[in-house]
């Protein structure tokens, strides 16, 4: 599945326009303490956090994961997207929760 | 290939450029052909290395060489020093402030992380003096 097509699937809002739409979505990761998501978020992977710093960039941009998804619509830093934009990662946010957003991936086929 | 070398200078709370050592580093091993797992310990490594330069440390210097078998990573701050180094190594310790956790940072993962991308590490703090990380990742038949 693309970026794009889990965002129509999650109905997600990109807030980095058409930035990496058409990256592959392999996997997802949830966390919010970064040395966390750094050890264990694999290359590839949506990972679905509450963190809106720009540093969020740094570690998904290192790891290259696919995309960032910011859950229960936490407010994102205007630096952040300007960053992620430059590093070409699609910031999205959802109005849900981790764990719907979760159900959502995988009712979208993700990690069976 | 011959020996390559790089030096990053980190200061103290600057937020906003933090991760950028890492990146560069990142991109001249991809410009080098590294193996994309080397990369990958390198990256974590060096990004949580220059985190902790820039929270924990007065700021330092990350220099990064590169050799046929091997990739350095020393990063050298000038102060405060750990106070127990064996105690700053443990899984879960941290002295970050809330602030700072509300950012994401201070699950004490950082130094565990460095040690486990490296094929070896070598830390050694002074009080008053700082601090001096060694990692060596070596490279698959000499790449
Ligand atoms: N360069 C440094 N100078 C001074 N103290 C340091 C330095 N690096 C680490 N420390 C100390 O060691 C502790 C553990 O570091 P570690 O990187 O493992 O965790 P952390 O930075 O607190 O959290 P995390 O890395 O998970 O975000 C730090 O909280 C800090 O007290
Ligand atoms: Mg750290």
């Amino acid at each position: 599945m693309t970026v794009k097509e889990m965002c129509e699937k999650l109905g997600l809002r990109s807030l980095t326009g058409e930035c990496g739409m058409d990256r592959e979505v392999g996997g997802a990761y949830i966390g919010d303490l970064l040395s966390w998501v750094m050890a264990h978020a694999q290359r590839g992977d949506v990972w679905i956090t509450i963190q809106t710093h720009t540093n969020i960039i740094a570690v998904a941009s290192l790891l290259e994961l696919s995309s960032i998804i910011i859950s229960e619509d936490a407010e994102v830093e205007e630096e952040t997207i300007k960053k992620a934009v430059d590093e070409n990662i699609p910031v999205l946010v959802s109005t849900q929760s981790a764990f719907m957003i979760s159900k959502g991936l995988i009712n979208a086929g993700l990690g069976n | 290939m011959g020996n390559i070398a790089y030096d990053f200078q980190i200061e103290k709370d600057d937020f906003e450029r933090a991760g950028e050592a890492s990146s560069k580093i990142k991109k001249i091993l991809r410009q080098l052909g590294i193996d994309s797992g080397i990369i990958r310990r390198v990256a974590i490594a060096a990004y949580e290395v220059e985190i902790n330069l820039v929270i924990h440390s007065l700021g330092g210097t990350i220099s990064i060489s590169i050799d046929p078998k091997s990739i350095m990573i020393i990063a050298k701050d000038i102060g405060p020093g750990i106070e127990n180094v064996e105690l700053a190594m443990k899984e879960g310790y941290s002295t970050a402030s809330d602030k700072i956790r509300e950012m994401g940072f201070g699950a004490g993962m950082g130094l565990p992380n460095m040690k486990k991308c490296a094929d070896s590490f070598y830390i050694e703090s002074i009080i008053g003096k700082g601090t001096i990380i060694t990692m060596k990742m070596m490279l698959k038949d000499g790449e």
